[in-house]
């Protein structure tokens, strides 16, 4: 910790960054405004599946980089999982350097064009920056900042490719194509490692693919990245079900050395109540598949999905707030989010929520589904909902939902999507016999190497978390890199 | 990418694929399926592995058209591409020696149906096949499973080959001749359902391999789900094999419906630019 300090200490005390910071009084800088985020019209948005957010201008970028005061103690830095040199970046854009802005997000964040945009700042860097701690004023726009200099970069034509080390030959397998398996194939391909990696899917991405819709991460700005990946050499397999396709032990007989597991939490949660299996009634999981890895509502493609005038989506996520606002896209009159707790206590982005208000989504807190009916061919015509009251606070520190008795009713609908949560993918914990897996079957690692019970096995991600975020996977895929690296240049020595 | 390598009709509608898979061909086990994607705009449908040649690098499919992607892959050559082929998926067949088996495979159904008699003779069972199916032509695999079971009676709905009646009069006709210790059922959901009801009656532990609606085929999301002895469960990774007197095989026959009308409308259209 003191070495990065001292780092930062002298980045902050070069000559350029001085000068910017005596450009303009500290006063000045706390009395701009914080730029909003140019945003499609709601009323057009909600018909269509183009990116809400536009993304700042470039002077927008410049005056919102200007209100950031250098902090001499960033304490916005303790609040980014990756520890991003946010001041840096943000000075950089602020004296009109946008490439280099963009450079020093990509030292330490593989995918700065996707955390930009679905991050949640507001509890982690933009939480604990200056303004929103000290000055109870709203915190600089980090994460706008960060899309700004990373989309700025992608659309000049000009990306940087890193440098790479020299090919050591050496075979490493990423498994799962998500954030955490992208970040780990990065980083291990600029040591120099031969890498491969493998997704179950036909195509890559993960969650980011098929679980973020369009509107919110198009697909393009995944796929530059992947493209990148490929240009700097990574190879990619996908259809490669790892565990059942071929065995890890078949890879190592391939000559596999080290192994990241990236493999996500695919594996959806429903509440097992009556009728919960009718026609028309989907996990958050399929029906964003259908949409988008699937296209099921662009009419050249062959997948189908439900449409319906009435759309209830159960949880309160950034899963059940995608499935709430798509439904609203696929033209429900009434797109109804059914949640047990209040508002409050919602897991989803308060950027998403505010986004699903202006789109018309309609928000039933303090409800829970406890049955449904369906009709003679088993399609789903009506949930029966509960109502709820808060009682004390659970285990998570949220106060526990409890059933109003004899306060249930029915309400019609025409699809419901369930977005309760997910839990580990099960593949791999089956598949690797000795693998020392928790109760909840996430993989257990070393919180410093991401090494398994098993040394040649690392993982991070979901798949180590539960769900988490995009970030968390990222910062985990470049530690258990660097975990494997330790782990085959000892190997090597041997 | 796989190329297709060989392909057969076996009547109008069922027709044999054999496909480059070479990793496939190797890991696959009775009981396995895989999940194909034709073209970039196709769906993922799941399409059980009817048998595999290692050495070759292939694998074998025997699909019958229903809607859309099976009449879309009917109409591919020998030569062609399939994009996308993943697995193998699901749980394997679990072949053990338990004595008598009765195997009995309606339409299509025989063709993921012959691993596992195979594997079950392999294993030192005394096999006995029941194969059903509309009429004659409908009938496929029969000298593939004659050659791997001590017995087969063939059912045809119209008598126009073998004897005239259901699947289930002729299992019937051996579970009360003689003792069978497991029944193995695969074919349309009615009729495993009734198969189901039959071997009940004799208590006859039955296995069913259930042809859900699937997306991923990994678990991801809950596409095919239904509901064994009272717990919901995932077919793609949880099965395709159940014990079928849990099965609600009700359910399940609606689920598959989940999608007629789109599909009845996608084929239409599709009908209508290939004529
Ligand atoms: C709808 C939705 C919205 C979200 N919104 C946000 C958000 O706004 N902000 C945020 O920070 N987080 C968000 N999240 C959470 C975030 O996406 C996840 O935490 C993150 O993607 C986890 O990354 P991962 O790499 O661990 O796994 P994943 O992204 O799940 O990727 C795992 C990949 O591994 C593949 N795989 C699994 N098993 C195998 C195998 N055996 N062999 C080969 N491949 C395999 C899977 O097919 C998948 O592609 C959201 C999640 C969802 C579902
Ligand atoms: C594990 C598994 C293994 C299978 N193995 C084989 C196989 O070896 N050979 C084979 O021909 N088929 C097999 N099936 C069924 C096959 O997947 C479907 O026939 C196919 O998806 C239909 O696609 P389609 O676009 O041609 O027809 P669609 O237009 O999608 O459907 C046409 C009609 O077929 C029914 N249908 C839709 N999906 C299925 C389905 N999954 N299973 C049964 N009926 C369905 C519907 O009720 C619909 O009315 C298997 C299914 C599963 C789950
Ligand atoms: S990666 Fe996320 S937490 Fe870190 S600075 Fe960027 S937006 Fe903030
Ligand atoms: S805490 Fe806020 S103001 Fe201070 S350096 Fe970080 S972003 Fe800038
Ligand atoms: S097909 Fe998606 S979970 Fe089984």
């Amino acid at each position: 910790m003191e070495n990065i300090a001292e780092y930062l200490k002298q980045e902050r005390s070069q000559p350029w960054r001085e000068e910017l910071r005596k450009s303009m009084k500290a006063k000045e800088r706390t009395s701009i405004e914080r730029v909003k985020m140019p945003e499609q019209d709601p009323k057009e948005r909600q018909h269509n599946y183009l990116e809400v957010n536009l993304g700042l201008t470039e002077e927008m970028a410049v005056t919102e980089a200007r209100r950031c005061l250098d902090c001499p103690d960033p304490t916005c830095i303790s609040g980014c999982p990756v520890g991003i040199n946010i001041p840096k970046f943000i000075k950089k854009i602020e004296a009109g350097d946008f490439m280099g802005a963009a450079k020093v997000l990509k030292e330490t964040n593989a995918l700065p064009a996707v955390c930009g945009r679905v991050c949640p700042q507001e509890v982690q860097c933009e939480n604990s920056c200056f303004y929103t701690v000290k000055l109870k004023k709203p915190p600089v726009a980090i994460g706008n900042l960060e899309r700004f200099a990373a989309d700025y970069e992608r659309n000049s034509g000009n990306i940087s490719v890193p440098e790479i080390a020299e090919h050591n030959g050496i075979k490493v397998a990423v498994i799962g194509s998500g954030p955490a398996g992208l970040a780990a194939a990065g980083d291990l391909i600029k040591l120099g490692y031969d890498v491969t990696v493998f997704e179950a899917l036909h195509d890559v991405g993960g969650v980011l693919k098929y679980g973020i819709p369009e509107y919110r991460l198009p697909n393009e700005i995944v796929d530059v990245e992947i493209e990148n990946l490929r240009k700097m050499g990574v190879k990619f397999r996908t259809n490669f079900i790892v565990g059942k396709t071929a065995t890890l032990e078949m890879l190592r007989d391939e000559g596999f050395e080290a192994f990241f597991v990236g493999s996500g939490a695919g594996l959806p949660r429903f509440m097992n109540i009556p009728g919960e299996n009718s026609v028309g009634i989907y996990s958050s999981n399929e029906y964003l598949t259908r949409i988008n890895l699937m296209h099921a509502t662009n009419p050249d493609y062959d997948t189908p999905v439900h449409e319906g005038e009435v759309v209830a989506i159960i949880g309160g996520g950034n899963t059940a707030m995608d499935s709430v606002r798509t439904a609203r896209r696929m033209g429900a009159k009434r797109a109804i989010l059914v949640y047990r707790r209040s508002e409050a206590e919602m897991p989803a982005r308060l950027e998403e929520v505010k986004h699903a208000k202006e789109e018309g989504v309609e928000f039933l807190t303090l409800h829970n589904p406890v049955r449904y009916i369906a009709d003679e061919q088993g399609r789903v015509k009506k949930m029966v909902l509960q109502k709820m009251e808060l009682g004390e606070p659970d285990a998570s520190g949220r106060r526990r939902p409890v059933p109003i008795e004899g306060s249930e009713f029915e309400v019609d609908v025409d699809v419901v999507v369930v977005a309760i949560g997910v839990s580990p993918n099960p593949l791999i914990p089956h598949a690797v016999p000795g693998l020392e897996v928790s109760r909840w079957g996430t993989i257990i690692v070393d919180k410093e190497t991401m090494q398994s019970s098993i040394p040649d096995i690392f993982a991070g991600g979901d798949i180590v978390r539960g769900g988490a975020t995009v970030i968390l996977a990222m910062g985990d895929g470049r530690r258990a890199a660097a975990g494997i690296h330790k782990y085959l240049q000892e190997k090597v020595k041997k | 990418m796989n190329k297709i390598v060989e392909k057969e009709f076996f009547s109008e509608n069922v027709f044999k694929m054999v496909i480059e898979a070479p990793e496939i061909a190797i890991s696959r086990k009775p009981g396995n399926f895989v999940i194909v994607r034709l073209d970039e705009k196709g769906e993922r449908i799941p399409l059980t592995i009817a048998g595999a040649d290692p050495v070759r690098g292939t694998i074998t499919l025997v699909v019958q058209r229903v809607g859309l992607t099976t009449a879309k892959m009917m109409r591919m050559e020998p030569g062609e591409m399939i994009l996308d082929v993943a697995g193998p998926l699901g749980k394997p067949t679990h072949i053990e020696k338990v004595g008598t088996v009765l195997c009995a495979g309606g339409g299509v159904g025989i063709a993921p149906l012959l691993p596992i008699a195979q594997g079950f003779k392999e294993a030192g069972n005394k096999v006995i096949s029941v194969l059903a199916a509309r009429s004659k032509d409908l009938i496929i695999l029969e000298e593939e499973m004659r050659a791997c079971s001590d017995e087969v009676i063939i059912m045809t709905d119209d008598g126009s080959y073998g004897k005239k009646g259901l699947v289930t009069e002729g299992m019937e006709e051996v579970l009360q001749r003689e003792p069978v210790d497991l029944s193995v059922v695969i074919g349309p959901a009615i009729m495993m359902k009734f198969a189901a009801l039959t071997t009940q009656k004799y208590n006859v532990k039955t296995y069913a391999s259930l042809n859900t609606i699937m997306v991923d085929g990994t678990g991801m999301c809950g596409a095919c789900r239904v509901t064994v002895g009272g717990k919901t469960r995932f077919v793609c990774i949880d099965g395709p094999e159940f014990d079928a007197h849990e099965v609600d095989f009700d359910e399940m026959i609606q689920r598959l419906g989940a999608f007629k009308e789109q599909e009845k409308e996608a084929y239409e259209r599709y009908l209508k630019t290939v004529s």
